[in-house]
């Protein structure tokens, strides 16, 4: 096994007096891509936003996120800050809300070596255009010099990428970074943040609802569900033969693109994502599962070798 | 497979007027459709995929004559456009009046047509066709998940017995582990209810699925528009194929893409 990148152990994240996050354990290692898998009440962005210590007021995290041997969470703002931007970035889905409206985007993407590594303005903004340039934004030079408006989402997003990978961060962290774009753009952004972190030697964590992205990008995968890890291990291990059947359901949910002859109804995961809060106890899944039995009332350990998964029954 | 033809668009194209970005210049226009033209027929199931800004929701306001045509013309040939056209959004949450009980919003246009009938025998008959609890009719749509929402909405499109469903992204805005139900219902209602079907989508996963023909839309205009099945087996232009390189699948791994 590689050096790990980040540690997470035992992450738990209280939304008021509920627990949305329930004691998620992962490491992330170097150089390799991982996927997080989950819906809307999975907790991915909850986890994503604790370990950068971006927890919006009144949420709270407790366990430990371990980076080079020190615990983030136990970490004060200060210390973070120095983190954050330099060996660890952020990508988010809407690049329009996450960058500065009044702000140029020369000034945005030099910032970070402005602020972390003491460039002066003007070795900044000439950096800024090779950061551009990097990701493929056409007449970089001029394009420093506009403002997010008048960008368009692709490139919006190619902005956020350069501003990310600009000190050469040991981890990206990508929150759906490619949701609100086409898929043609989609495929182009994809195939830059692989290049760049293939590039940089950087850790990725990618977070999304998107199982084919994840496939296309990632090595391996974690399935969220319920604020739990329930499935875990090598992409192609997890797509080809998922044991959860959480992952199982969502695998068959997908209209095939690339099989022969579509069946004319699909194999639908009966039943609705549940609201923060009304999620069964035990295995959160338990009440949409044909599997599931008495022995579902208690949650199961995350257990296996290399491709884990959380589940008393799971499918052979 | 397929009857006579419901709607006849010939030509049509619809322009606006971008708002003034200089005193000295005139405003721009954006030609939202561009001279598009073809038929939907009785019975089938039509597809219209493209990215965002290619016209697609431009087209489905043109057939629901949300939107007159600037050139060309929309021709419905079966008897009540307002009755007989129905249309499903992609938002389920901001198509639904929070503050009108189900009942209410799924009878809304059997009452604003004046349809004949036992509307309470019919509220229970849609609400067992789309698969709600027949206690749902006395709650508020903000009870209920983003997938019952969008039952809901199925619900009341169905209520004046339409022939011709447009459903314009109907699952984009759900969770993955809810699109493949939605997806089959509107297959079992296209056959129990007879219903012609326009299926408005950026992914080209769901059209497959769904339809028999497929309009490739870009930039206004229908580049492609062939079955289905020739569209994804040989696609034609150069678009189509750029859009279906670029869908990830589940088995095109990385290689594909580095």
């Amino acid at each position: 096994m590689r050096e790990p990148a980040l540690e997470v152990r035992d992450l738990r994240v209280r939304v008021g007096t509920l627990e949305a996050v329930h004691g998620v354990s992962f490491t992330l290692e170097r150089g390799l891509r991982t996927g997080l898998i989950g819906e809307s009440g999975s907790g991915k962005t909850l986890t994503a936003l604790a370990v950068m210590g971006l927890l919006p007021d009144g949420l709270g995290a407790s366990g430990s996120v371990l980076h080079e041997g020190r615990d983030l969470l136990q970490m004060a703002e200060i210390e973070l800050c120095r983190l954050r931007g330099d060996r660890l970035a952020m990508v988010f889905q809407e690049p329009m809300t996450a960058l500065n409206p009044v702000m140029r985007v020369g000034d945005q993407v030099a910032e970070p070596l402005r602020i972390h590594r003491g460039a002066g303005r003007g070795a900044a903004g000439r950096q800024a255009v090779q950061l551009l340039e990097r990701v493929q934004i056409p007449d970089a030079a001029e394009k420093t010099r506009a403002y997010p408006h008048q960008l368009s989402g692709g490139q919006r997003q190619r902005a956020m990428i350069a501003m990310a990978m600009a000190c050469s961060p040991d981890l990206l962290i990508a929150d759906e970074p490619t949701t609100a774009l086409d898929v043609t753009v989609q495929a182009q952004i994809l195939g830059l943040i692989n290049r760049l972190v293939e590039e940089e030697g950087a850790t990725l964590l990618l977070i999304t609802h998107d199982l084919p992205v994840v496939a296309q990008v990632c090595e391996q995968v974690m399935v969220m569900y319920g604020g739990y890890i329930v499935e875990e291990g090598p992409a192609a291990e997890v797509f080809d033969g998922p044991r959860h059947p959480y992952t199982r359901g969502l695998v068959d949910a997908i209209p095939p693109l690339d099989q022969d002859l579509p069946e004319r109804r699909l194999r639908a995961i009966p039943g609705n994502v549940p609201a923060l809060g009304e999620f069964p106890e035990g295995c959160p899944f338990r009440n949409r599962c044909p599997r599931a039995d008495w022995r579902c009332q208690v949650m199961p350990a995350l257990a296996g070798e290399q491709h884990k998964v959380a589940c008393w029954h799971p499918v052979a | 497979m397929s009857g006579p033809a419901l709607f006849q668009v010939n030509g049509v194209s619809r322009r606006f007027r971008l708002p003034r970005t200089s005193f000295r210049h005139a405003p721009a226009t954006l030609t939202a459709v561009d001279r598009v033209t073809f038929e939907l027929h009785e019975g089938e199931s039509l597809g219209v995929v493209g990215e965002s800004g290619s016209g697609k929701t431009t087209l489905m306001r043109l057939l629901l004559g949300l939107e007159r045509p600037d050139e060309g013309t929309v021709e419905y040939r079966g008897a009540s456009l307002r009755r007989e056209v129905q249309a499903v959004f992609q938002d389920p949450v901001s198509a639904l009046d929070p503050r009108m009980r189900v009942a209410d919003i799924i009878l809304e246009p059997v009452r604003v047509l004046h349809l004949p009938g036992d509307r309470e025998k019919t509220l229970r008959e849609l609400l067992e066709a789309v698969g709600l609890p027949q206690g749902s009719a006395r709650r508020y749509p903000h009870e209920f998940s983003g997938g019952q929402r969008q039952r809901v909405a199925i619900a009341r499109a169905l209520a004046p017995r339409p022939r011709v469903l447009l459903a314009d992204e109907p699952v984009s805005a759900l969770d993955v582990s809810v699109r493949a139900q939605i997806l089959n219902l509107l297959q079992d209602l296209r056959e129990g209810y007879q219903l012609t079907l326009v299926l408005v989508s950026h992914d080209l996963s769901v059209v497959r699925q769904m339809c028999d023909r497929v309009l490739v839309m870009y930039r206004g205009q229908v580049v492609e528009a062939a079955e289905t099945r020739a569209l994804f087996r040989a696609p034609r232009h150069h678009y189509t194929r750029t859009l279906l390189d670029s869908v990830p699948t589940l088995r095109k791994r990385r290689a594909a893409s580095t």
